[in-house]
């Protein structure tokens, strides 16, 4: 596969380690109401879709970039490549 | 004998002969043959047997579809089974063999199959050799696994080299026949980077077989001379006898070179093989069609063949498998044959099912006819057929060509799970869901005329990439009709193959049929149909065609089966590369490892790296004897060992501290510059990830060390938190690990090694015990000084620029030359760090907690860091969670073996009576005995117990006592004196 | 129709008139007792030990296309109980138990073929984690083996021990693991399932559950309503597709595994061997092909097919141990889709939906479980507790900290 790095354009896939589902940005608040529950859904469930599917890919042999890429599970597709940090930053992620 | 079969014409080169050998048996033939060409021009049909029956078999193609005419090429360690007679070029010297037969090819005792055949059906195996129960391994599978099996591989070790490589361009073409050259001539013109890639060592597909014209010209002189216009542009690689074996995800495709095949020796320099990924932005697929053959009774004799092949045979490759043959067609192509056969002066009968056709030919032809049978015991010679009016009659001759009609080549328009189109027009399934990229010209789209490739190939070309404008005007060529009756297979005639490499007949097709496996997956796996070594490419068709008329269904609605990578079968070796034996993973040298090697030093593998293992010196009778001697030098002078495998990281930024607190289940934020603290990562499950130390060098300035073996996952990890969950931390982090080299100068005379290296004062005032910091060595170069201690002895580690470790690794030797420094190795760092009690990957394996490893306590309660919350998750935290313990032997004398399980001391000894297992263990040359460390249920609350440790694999069983992990100053005196 | 050789012989002469379909086509009736979702391996060992063992008679194996077409007819055909974890060890090993009676229990020769599989040790460390998990294979009843490299090298003298980058330093073996012939396993399942009277009906997708009031009563398919007393579902890669069809979010993602087969050869290899310091394990089949296969591609997909980099990945590790692999070639490659759990082992457990049972999570190990698999799970729906080697299997291990992580790589699935 070719990963389109926002940076650094195509780059062969075998440059990256792969991590999972893009969700695993969304890190639950450890002082929030369930946090016990709120760490079990977000460490070990996901939604594993048959399609389109945001995905955090690292550029392991490159920049040391993580990457946020919308691929299509079934077709292998990608639709969108985008920084991590710009994706963390807009779900209001900061410190 | 000499090429009695050989006619005039064809591109071979008669002023080359060339000598080879096959069984043994010498013969000669042409530059431009193939082996299967040479040995037909010698009258040589029999070539092979087949898999289950050992029936005799001869080619069947002229091409890589070929399922019968497989043999052993070359001998010794290059011995290459289940070679394709049909595309194995011949060069001087060549030497094959034939394959899987018991005694000659010509007297195959196996043959006694063929005659048990009624027993020997689809899927027999299913239903018998149960009884008695041991049988199976012992009688019945052995006899199967010797009988079955085609070549044999030499068992020795591969000597040739194979490389990769890679490429990119704007447009791949696959196959260079009319289509693929025209497409690769209007690409190459619009000054596009084409590489055009042929499995054939002639490009012109073919055109190359053909006795038709293109323009003013044969087809195959418009070929050559297209293929030298394109070798003279500069933006075109032509790659001939290369196979384009698969196509990937998002204009990927694999592609083997064969570089030296057709060589006796590979050139100086170059390799077998290269493996190419070509990256391309589209791809145009011309790799032709396969003529598919027509079932019926013994239409795998040698000498009965596609009649595509024989016409190959005579026009490209100056051949008459014999001077009397017959066609059996039910199309208009297979005409051609008869055509160009009867033009070499072979006597011709065209056979053909169809009712009406005209017999107004200069060669005899058969209208409704269907040929019944063939006889001939190694090879065909007399031909049975059926006429319009029911009578028989026997036709003698040494050659049938049979011709069911043409089937586009669609196999890598599948490589991505597309279906192709079933074609009523043609009878036969054509491309339809094209993975990205990719688009399909000439035969393989399902034109099968001359006229059709040559505009298929450029309008290909032309929307691939978006040429505007006209184009000039394509050469005249052959625009024949497709004219075809469907006929798969000659009814009455049960024994009539498929598949005739796996031997599966009309009858298997039936049979699975009667029992139920009906789709075509069932069809495949039951009768093994299609899953020989060509994959069902000349075989799938008629299988299809049979189950559908026996379900009643249409064709597409029984399915096709799914062509899979790779296109034709690739030596594994190529695949691999230069990846092999030693070359397998690169290796990651220290930055003493040159010095290490003068010393006599033993290498042990630690990830990719190499790292001194242990130093043994003259007269030293054993590895345990030299660890021992480090350990104790160590404990009581001074050792020195090359730590620079540890992972580094630094962590600068504003927010370095509180990174680390997030990073850390401990606390890093209250750390003071100039101290260093030891620090436990866990996962975000809670279980110890790694541990290692994090040296505050300045209020906004940490490094920080990992396990060798963790650096790169603990680096990734923590990237991830930096960008992924806080990205707006004043904080950068950037791997070190290479840039610095780093040895701990361990001992109670350390200091005084390193006072004499040190521009600064070091002395334990004012550099206690975790302290760090900047220093200069050896009179001003820059280095960095940790006193911290994996062994328990007082000691210091130093870090240099990569560059310098060699000279301060033989500085420090100097400098330690009057107490007797003592280069050390893992294993003896090994055995410090048992005696201390401290983890390390067999005791942080991934399954255990900081409180399993006794540090429960670190876990902060104060703050958040990954892991903390699942770290308190009811399992992870049961009454009798293990806890790290120290074991020692009751009997001294006695071993102690890690991977050992710890039991009670008296009662029966099973899996539920565990109660822990050994992680580490050594042989303590301070205390004289064995040690270990091990995990214990609820093991803090039972030192002092006495157990037993239980290797049943190793036949072990030790009385051990339960101690404290921590054999070795357990105060910690040491470390800070 | 029971096989024998004396039938085989019989129908040999008499023109093959009288074998009749290996399993009925029956249309799917308005209820069943059971309804299994899944005519894979554990689906098909599900209904037939549902109705053997455990007397159910009106039991369906609904199949969305052909039956055994999944993962049970794509794998490499191992079969092994080398585990280290008490949660695992005693599940596989029954189900190696039930391999070595299988043929007996089905009358259909699935080809059960104890040859042996050995895993090479190239460190110190790796041994000392060989040797516990040998320990505990044996403290459970199953066999293992030390060899030393001396006594490797006198079985397969091919392997590289002469400049080998990771040197050969030992091996476990298990004498009693080895390979079967996969397909025939479905087709033997589904015979003896058919034969005691289970429905498996082909070419039925299941489009829907029917919940009502959290009580699960049947299943919506392509071919209408089915109803059930109860559901289980054993669709491996499809696990994540069809629970979310019941709003269910699970600990699994599925990744694609590719595996190889090359040209048929004569036989060298004789058991199965898996490299311990790269992705590599081969076998060779009855038909001469040798099988192999290494790591998952390494992300998410339901594509059923993979990329070059892992092929590649695995010749290297073929050429590292097997030099004379060299001239042999690869025949054929695909990719099935793997339902990875979150902890490397798989789940047999009720769900939070009454009447709603889930089998899945088996990564790339579900083929050997098959057996133990379908004898568990029909436990289980029979008389809903787990069975004594399943007990561990839970769906709610996870949220109370109860994992069964062999490798130790965490809530990683394309690590396990």
């Amino acid at each position: 596969m070719i990963i389109d790095h926002p940076l650094l354009g195509p780059r062969d896939s075998s440059e990256f380690t792969y991590l999972g589902d893009a969700r695993l940005i969304d890190r639950p608040d450890p002082d929030g109401g369930d946090a016990a529950a709120a760490f079990y859904q977000y460490a070990y469930l996901r939604d594993n879709p048959a399609g389109w599917h945001r995905e955090l890919w690292f550029h392991e042999a490159g920049d040391r970039s993580w990457l946020v890429v919308t691929r299509n599970t079934l077709t292998h597709e990608i639709s969108k490549v985008e920084l991590a940090s710009d994706v963390a930053r807009a779900q209001g992620r900061s410190k | 004998m000499s090429q009695k079969n050989r006619i005039e014409g064809g591109q071979i080169n008669r002023d080359v002969p060339l000598n080879f050998t096959f069984d043994g048996r010498r013969y000669t033939g042409h530059a431009g043959d193939t082996l299967a060409s040479a040995l037909l021009a010698n009258g040589v049909r029999l070539m092979g047997r087949s898999f289950k029956y050992h029936r005799p078999r001869g080619p069947m193609t002229a091409g890589s579809e070929e399922p019968n005419a497989l043999v052993q090429l070359r001998s010794g360690a290059l011995q290459e089974p289940n070679t394709r007679a049909t595309t194995a070029e011949l060069f001087d010297g060549l030497s094959a063999t034939s394959q899987n037969r018991l005694g000659t090819l010509s007297f195959d005792l196996l043959a006694v199959n063929d005659r048990l055949s009624n027993f020997l059906t689809a899927g027999f195996y299913y239903k018998t050799f149960m009884w008695p129960k041991a049988f199976w391994e012992k009688l019945y599978e052995p006899v199967i696994r010797r009988a079955a099996g085609l070549g044999s591989l030499s068992l020795e070790d591969d000597p040739d080299v194979y490389d990769k490589g890679f490429l990119h361009c704007d447009l791949l073409v696959i196959g260079a026949g009319p289509a693929g050259l025209m497409a690769a001539l209007t690409a190459a013109r619009s000054g596009a980077d084409v590489i055009l890639a042929d499995e054939d060592f002639a490009m012109g597909g073919r055109l190359n077989s053909e006795t038709l014209s293109v323009g003013e010209v044969s087809g195959a002189d418009w070929a050559a001379g297209t293929v030298a216009e394109l070798a003279a542009m500069p933006n075109v690689r032509l790659m001939p006898r290369t196979t384009v074996i698969g196509a990937f995800d998002h204009g990927i495709y694999g592609a083997v070179e064969r570089v030296g095949d057709h060589l006796a020796v590979p050139q100086a320099g170059k390799p077998r093989q290269i493996l190419w990924r070509i990256y391309t932005k589209k791809t145009v697929l011309a790799a032709g069609a396969i003529e598919r053959p027509i079932a019926f009774a013994n239409n795998d004799r040698p000498g009965v063949m596609t009649a595509s092949a024989l016409r190959s045979y005579a026009n490209r490759f100056g051949v008459a498998v014999d001077r009397r043959a017959v066609i059996f067609v039910n199309n208009d192509d297979g005409y051609r044959s008869a055509e160009d056969l009867h033009a070499k002066g072979i006597r011709v009968t065209v056979v053909d099912p169809r009712p009406d056709v005209s017999v107004l030919k200069d060669y005899e032809v058969l209208s409704g006819a269907q040929v019944i049978d063939t006889m001939g015991r190694l090879g065909l010679t007399f031909v049975k057929v059926r006429l319009a009016d029911g009578s028989e009659r026997t036709i003698e001759c040494g050659a049938l060509g049979t011709s069911g009609g043409w089937n586009p080549n669609v196999h890598l328009t599948c490589h991505q799970r597309g279906r192709p189109r079933w074609d009523d027009r043609l009878a036969a399934f054509v491309p339809a869901d094209l993975p990205t990229g990719m688009h399909v010209a000439g035969a393989a789209a399902g034109d099968l005329s001359t006229a059709g490739a040559l505009a298929g190939g450029q309008r290909a070309a032309q929307d691939a990439l978006a040429l505007d404008g006209s184009m000039p005007p394509l050469p005249e060529a052959e625009d024949a009709p497709v004219n075809i009756m469907p006929f798969w297979y000659v009814k009455g005639g049960e024994r009539a193959w498929l598949d005739q490499q796996n031997d599966v007949t009309v009858k298997d097709v039936r049979l699975s049929h009667q029992e139920g496996f009906r789709s075509v997956e069932h069809l495949k796996r039951y009768t093994t149909l299609g899953m020989a070594t060509d994959q069902g490419k000349t075989a799938n068709m008629g299988g299809l065609a049979i189950m559908a008329e026996l379900a009643g269904k249409a064709i597409p609605e029984v399915g096709t089966t799914i062509f899979r990578p790779p296109y034709t079968p690739v030596a594994i070796g190529a695949l691999a590369g230069r990846h092999r034996g030693a070359e397998f993973h690169p290796k990651r040298l220290t930055p003493s490892h040159a010095w290490a090697e003068e010393q006599g030093a033993v290498f042990v593998e630690a990830g990719n790296w190499m790292r001194a293992q242990y130093f043994p010196r003259t007269g030293e009778q054993s590895w345990l004897e030299t660890v021992n001697r480090e350990v104790l030098a160590t404990r009581n002078s001074v050792g020195v060992c090359d730590v620079t495998t540890l992972g580094k990281v630094d962590v600068q930024g504003a927010d370095a501290a509180d990174f680390l607190n997030m990073i850390y289940c401990n606390g890093f934020a209250k750390l003071a510059v100039g101290k260093v603290r030891y620090g436990l990562m866990l996962r975000e499950d809670g279980i110890a990830f790694d541990d290692g130390t994090a040296a505050r060098l300045a209020e906004d300035h940490f490094v920080v060390t990992t396990t060798t073996a963790n650096a790169l996952p603990v680096y990734r990890h923590m990237e991830f938190v930096r960008q992924c969950l806080v990205p707006d931390m004043d904080v950068q982090l950037i791997s070190t690990t290479e840039a610095w080299a780093q040895y701990a100068v361990a001992g109670p005379n350390a200091r005084r090694v390193l006072e004499q290296i040190v521009d600064q004062g070091i002395s334990n005032e004012t550099f206690p015990f975790m302290a760090c910091g900047n220093v200069t060595i050896c009179g001003g170069l820059r280095a960095r000084l940790f006193r911290i201690s994996f062994s328990g002895e007082l000691a210091y580690e130093i870090a240099v620029p990569t560059a310098y470790g060699d000279a301060l690794m033989r500085r420090i030797m100097e400098a330690g030359a009057a107490f007797d420094i003592t280069p050390y190795g893992t294993e003896a760092l090994g055995v410090m760090r048992i005696e201390k009690g401290h983890a390390t990957g067999n005791e942080l394996n991934g399954t255990t907690t900081a409180a399993n490893l006794g540090m429960g306590r670190m876990v902060s309660t104060k703050k958040d860091s990954i892991g903390a919350v699942l770290s308190r998750r009811e399992g992870l935290n049961t009454p009798d969670d293990l806890r790290a313990v120290g074991v020692k032997p009751v009997d001294p004398t006695q071993r102690v073996p890690a991977g050992a399980h710890l039991m009670a001391a008296e009662g029966p000894v099973d899996a539920t009576q565990d109660q822990g297992y050994l992680t580490s263990a050594c042989y303590s040359p301070n205390l004289g005995h064995h040690i270990a460390l091990a995990f214990l249920k609820d093991g803090a609350s039972r030192i002092g117990e006495t157990m037993r440790v239980v290797s049943p694999l190793t036949d072990e069983v030790v009385d051990v006592e339960i101690c404290s992990p921590h054999f070795i100053d357990p105060e910690g005196e040491r470390l800070r004196a | 129709m029971r096989y024998s050789g004396f039938r085989v012989i019989k129908e040999a002469l008499t023109g093959h008139k009288g074998w009749k379909p290996a399993w009925r086509d029956p249309e799917p009736a308005s209820y069943y007792d059971i309804v299994i979702v899944g005519g894979g391996g554990h689906g098909l060992a599900t209904a037939h030990y549902l109705a053997k063992e455990f007397g159910q008679a009106r039991v369906a194996v609904i199949e969305k296309g052909w039956i055994g077409g999944g993962n049970v007819g794509r794998n490499t055909t191992i079969v092994r109980s080398n585990y280290l974890l008490d949660g695992n060890e005693p599940f596989y090993e029954f189900s190696l138990k039930l391999w070595e009676g299988l043929e007996q229990d089905l009358n259909y020769n699935a080809m059960v073929s104890q040859r042996g599989i050995l895993n090479l040790i190239h460190s110190d460390g790796q041994r000392d984690a060989f040797i516990r998990r040998g320990n505990a294979m044996i403290l459970n009843g199953a066999d293992a083996d030390l060899m030393t490299t001396e006594a490797i090298k006198k079985k397969y003298p091919f392997l590289n021990t002469d400049d080998a980058r990771f040197p050969i330093k030992g091996g476990l073996a298990q004498h009693r693991g080895g390979t079967v012939r996969h397909d025939a396993v479905a087709w033997g399942y589904a015979r003896s399932a058919d034969s005691r009277g289970v429905d498996i009906i082909q070419n039925c997708e299941v489009t829907g559950f029917r919940i009502e009031n959290g009580v699960c009563k049947g299943v919506e398919t392509s071919r209408g309503f089915i109803g059930a007393g109860k559901v289980g579902c054993a669709v491996a890669g499809s696990s994540g597709r069809l629970l979310s069809l019941a709003n269910m979010r699970l600990p699994i993602e599925s990744h694609v595994l590719q595996a190889f087969v090359s040209e048929g050869l004569k036989p060298v290899l004789p058991g199965v061997i898996t490299f311990g310091a790269g992705h590599f394990y081969c076998s060779q089949s009855d038909k001469g092909g040798l099988v192999f296969g290494g790591d998952i591609d390494g992300y998410n997909s339901y594509a059923q097919r993979g990329n070059l980099p892992v092929v590649e990945d695995v010749c290297e590790g073929a050429m590292a141990i097997f030099p004379m692999l060299g001239r042999a070639r690869l025949l054929r490659m695909w990719g099935g889709v793997m339902d990875m759990s979150m902890d490397g082992s798989p789940i047999i457990d009720r769900t939070h939906i009454d009447g709603l049972y889930f089998n899945g999570g088996w990564c790339y190990g579900g083929f050997k479980a098959t057996p133990a698999s379908g004898f568990a799970f029909a436990h289980l729906l029979a008389r809903d507790e787990p069975h004594p080697t399943a007990t561990a299997y839970r769906l709610d291990r996870f949220e109370k900290g109860y994992m069964i992580d062999e490798k130790g790589v965490g809530n990683q699935p394309n690590l396990h």
